[in-house]
């Protein structure tokens, strides 16, 4: 693998990405699946970098889970985005950053559609005007959450605490990037480092200390889909992806997985375990899994937040080994504090113990 | 069958003239990128989808064309829409648009239930 | 009276456009942008379809071109043709004023850049070279991929940068089908143990005794030809590039691990071509090559007076078809000189 030719590639997908005055809105799903992730972007963003993060509390799903499930038609999507937009511009912002994938990806098409057919978007204007009385500016600036810490990931390594390291080997440790696919796959050119090479994460790994591994399987989706996983009878379809994914990467011994969109950690986290109950395989080293994070999750360890502020503890595949290597100090009888009604471990749904 | 101990042979022809060419029309007329396919199946070859479903979209492409849409109509919500098609497409058909459409038309045409 | 023509480029079609000036009486100056004449010929190894050694072409070339009424000068590319009166001025890149009574432009082609093409991983996959790179490892004597061990199965892909509106090429290159066919052949030779795949979206062999090639290479090589165009290029850890590809006629994608991947670059309008189309107001068509009077009978001729198109500056050629081509753009030369001296 030759570096300076990624370099060569990525210097070719530069993408503006504002530096403050941050309009944010949350994921559907995220909150549910690592619901520490998103608060720790606020806290990185607000308290570590002292940036201007504004949530509006009306803001609404994107629709987009609806979109791609077959659901909702294209007009009514734009619509709602549309409504989006208009609480940015009610609230003063013009910088619109996204925390789900998928979301990015619709605000990307429906930004795209409304350049290539202006007529569109007078009528989801007008759409939007008759129903709800808003107007609305369009973002100056779209980014996704993560390259708004790939564009400050410089900034964290300086105030980190830790580093992508093996404490005990000295080695970088040896990161998987997986990008979500609505992330750059639809639009290169809105992506970091754009579709076949993405920069966004491979950047952070690379300036917080880690190793990045390139893999066969790279590209491939995780296999969550909509519909493929949302109909139980489709999940074989969906673990067969991740357990793809998984087999490509074994041989290069990841340490950890990095990932930049809501339902990828989810399903690469989750499917080990349905993999290890099914054919008893585990591809990380140890007998164990292969931990996978969120890239807010990643930069908060190496901020040195406690690691179970950051939700960890709802990982499946036990986050330990990582924290072990690089050497996170953290209790382990805290690990379920946050579990009001039963602070005893649970028993089965662990890979790791 | 109970009489004979057989049936009288379906014909394994594509009838043209009498197979329902409404999905593809309502297609090209909404995305005619959609008609030039050359069938290099670059979009099959990386499709996730592909991987592990019959989902080809190459395959999509040309049974639609000629109205052979059973096939089509089950594999189609087998699409994760993750754009890898669109990225390869040689031809430039927005593959994303073509499913979308697809699914619209077949709703339309073929009380298509997802 | 001794006309002068400045013939552009000194590869196929110029050494032989300008040849065949001087063989006409006229004074010739053959401008090269490199060092050495001979263009693009000097890379490969040889020649398809009957395999005949390159040097056997550039020597005829250049004796061709040998001439005392042709003065070569090479390192000078055009930085501008201004039309004055009767003739033209052209301005080197390094300054020097030449006055032409005629021009013949032969700036020929670029091959596509193949690192454009990100999915396949030029310049990123230590095995993943371009044809033209295969030519440099058959002229070495030695196919050995970056373990310095001879592959054991090499990917052919065809239409790397032709066919394909993601780089902006809708064009057919046409002759990459048959170098594909003829490179599987020569590492057949050279590796008679490897195992070759030619990746195809459709075999165009359409040249003369092309598809008899093609028939050889599957009756006497057993090179393997599988319809579907390669969607995306990987690399294993032990530096084996996996294949990704719908095998179309099978209907089922496939994926392969391959010790070498060989790209089958398409032909681009030349840079120094661009340059000049920007400078001089000639025309250039919708695939960027210089847009020729009419497509039938005056493809040698431009849209400024005087000024004559030889070879691949106009649409991928193949070498015979390039020669034919300059030398019916000598003829249109000699025809505009006879016109004007009456």
């Amino acid at each position: 693998m030759k570096n300076e030719g990624k370099k060569a590639v990525w210097s070719e997908y530069q993408k503006e990405i504002a530096d403050d005055k941050f309009f944010y809105v949350r994921s559907c799903i995220r909150q549910n699946f690592f619901p520490g992730s998103e608060v720790a972007f606020l806290r990185i963003l607000k308290e570590v970098l002292g940036k201007d993060v504004y949530e509006h509390p009306c803001h609404t799903t994107c629709s987009g889970i609806g979109y791609h499930g077959d659901i909702v038609p294209f007009e009514t999507a734009m619509t709602v985005v549309a409504r989006q937009f208009a609480l940015m511009t009610e609230a003063g912002y013009e910088n619109y950053v996204p925390s789900c994938i998928t979301s990015f990806g619709l605000y990307t098409e429906i930004l795209d559609t409304w350049h290539h057919f202006p007529e569109v978007e007078k009528k989801i204007r007008k759409n939007l005007k008759e129903a709800t009385g808003r107007e609305f500016e369009a973002p100056k600036n779209l980014a996704h959450a993560s390259d708004v810490i790939f564009k400050f990931r410089k900034e964290i390594a300086a105030k980190a605490k830790y580093k992508l390291i093996n404490k005990n080997t000295g080695e970088p440790l040896r990161v998987v990037d997986h990008i979500g696919c609505h992330y750059a796959k639809m639009f290169p050119s809105k992506g970091v480092g754009g579709a076949e090479y993405p920069y966004v994460l491979a950047g952070m790994i690379e300036e917080w200390g880690g190793q990045v591994i390139d893999y066969p399987e790279r590209r491939h989706c995780c296999g969550f889909g909509f519909r493929q996983y949302l109909v139980q009878a489709n999940r074989g379809f969906s673990v067969a992806c991740s357990k793809e994914k998984f087999e490509s990467m074994q041989p290069f011994k990841p340490d950890m997985i990095i990932t930049n969109c809501p339902g990828c950690p989810m399903f690469l986290d989750r499917w080990q375990y349905v993999i290890n109950e099914i054919e008893g395989k585990q591809y990380g080293q140890n007998g164990e899994g292969i931990p996978v994070f969120t890239y807010e999750e990643v930069a908060g360890l190496v901020l040195g937040f406690d690691p179970w502020d950051l939700g960890l503890q709802m990982h499946q595949t036990d986050c330990e080994p990582v924290l072990d290597k690089i050497g996170i100090e953290y209790s382990p009888e805290d690990k379920y504090k946050l579990n009001s009604l039963n602070h005893s471990q649970p028993k089965h749904l662990v890979v790791n113990v | 069958m109970d009489k004979f101990g057989f049936t009288i042979s379906k014909g394994r022809q594509i009838n043209y003239d009498q197979n329902d060419r409404r999905i593809y029309n309502y297609i090209i007329e909404n995305e005619p990128s959609f008609r030039n396919c050359i069938a290099c199946g670059g979009c099959s070859g990386s499709c996730s989808a592909g991987n592990f479903t019959r989902f080809s979209l190459r395959e999509l492409n040309i049974l639609i064309n000629r109205g052979e849409n059973d096939l089509p109509r089950t594999n189609l919500k087998k699409c994760m829409l993750c754009g890898k098609c669109t990225l390869i497409c040689p031809r430039g058909v927005n593959t994303r648009n073509v499913v979308f459409l697809a699914k619209q038309a077949f709703k339309r045409f073929d009380s298509y239930a997802f | 009276m001794g006309k002068h023509v400045v013939v552009i480029g000194a590869g196929v079609a110029g050494m032989e456009a300008a040849g065949r000036l001087s063989r006409n009486g006229l004074e010739v100056t053959l401008l090269e942008k490199e060092s050495v004449a001979g263009g693009h010929i000097n890379d490969w190894f040889r020649l398809f379809p009957d395999r005949r050694d390159s040097n056997e072409v550039r020597e005829y070339l250049i004796n061709l071109s040998s001439d005392p009424k042709i003065q070569l000068k090479t390192g000078a590319s055009v930085d501008k043709l201004t039309r004055h009166g009767s003739s033209y001025l052209l301005t080197t890149d390094a300054g020097e004023n030449i006055n032409a009574d005629a021009v013949v432009v032969a700036t020929g082609f670029s091959l596509f850049r193949s690192s454009r093409k990100e999915e396949y991983g030029y310049g990123i996959y230590e095995n993943v070279i371009s044809s033209a790179d295969l030519e440099k490892l058959f002229i070495s004597g030695e196919i050995v991929i970056s373990s310095g061990k001879a592959p054991q199965r090499i990917g052919i892909v065809h239409c790397v940068g032709s066919r394909d509106e993601k780089v902006g090429n809708l064009y057919c290159s046409k002759l990459c089908c048959v170098t594909a066919v003829k490179q599987a052949i020569e590492i057949k030779e050279h590796l008679p143990d490897s195992e070759v795949f030619c990746f195809y979206m459709d075999m165009r062999m359409g040249g003369a005794l092309y598809e008899e090639l093609y028939r050889e290479a599957q009756e006497k090589w057993g090179v393997n030809f599988i319809r579907g165009k390669v969607s995306e290029a990987s690399e294993t850890i032990d530096g084996k590039i996996v294949v990704k590809v719908e095998d179309t006629l099978a209907g089922r994608p496939l994926k392969m691990d391959i010790d070498m991947l060989v790209l089958m670059a398409g032909m681009e309008m030349s840079e120094g071509g661009s340059k000049l189309a920007a400078t001089s107001g000639l025309k250039t068509g919708e695939n960027r090559f210089f847009a020729s009077a009419d497509h039938h009978f005056g493809s040698n001729i431009s849209n400024l007076e005087g000024v004559f198109f030889a070879g691949t500056c106009i649409a991928p050629m193949n070498v015979t078809e390039t020669i034919s081509h300059a030398r019916a753009a000598v003829t249109e030369v000699m025809e505009y000189f006879s016109n004007n001296n009456r």
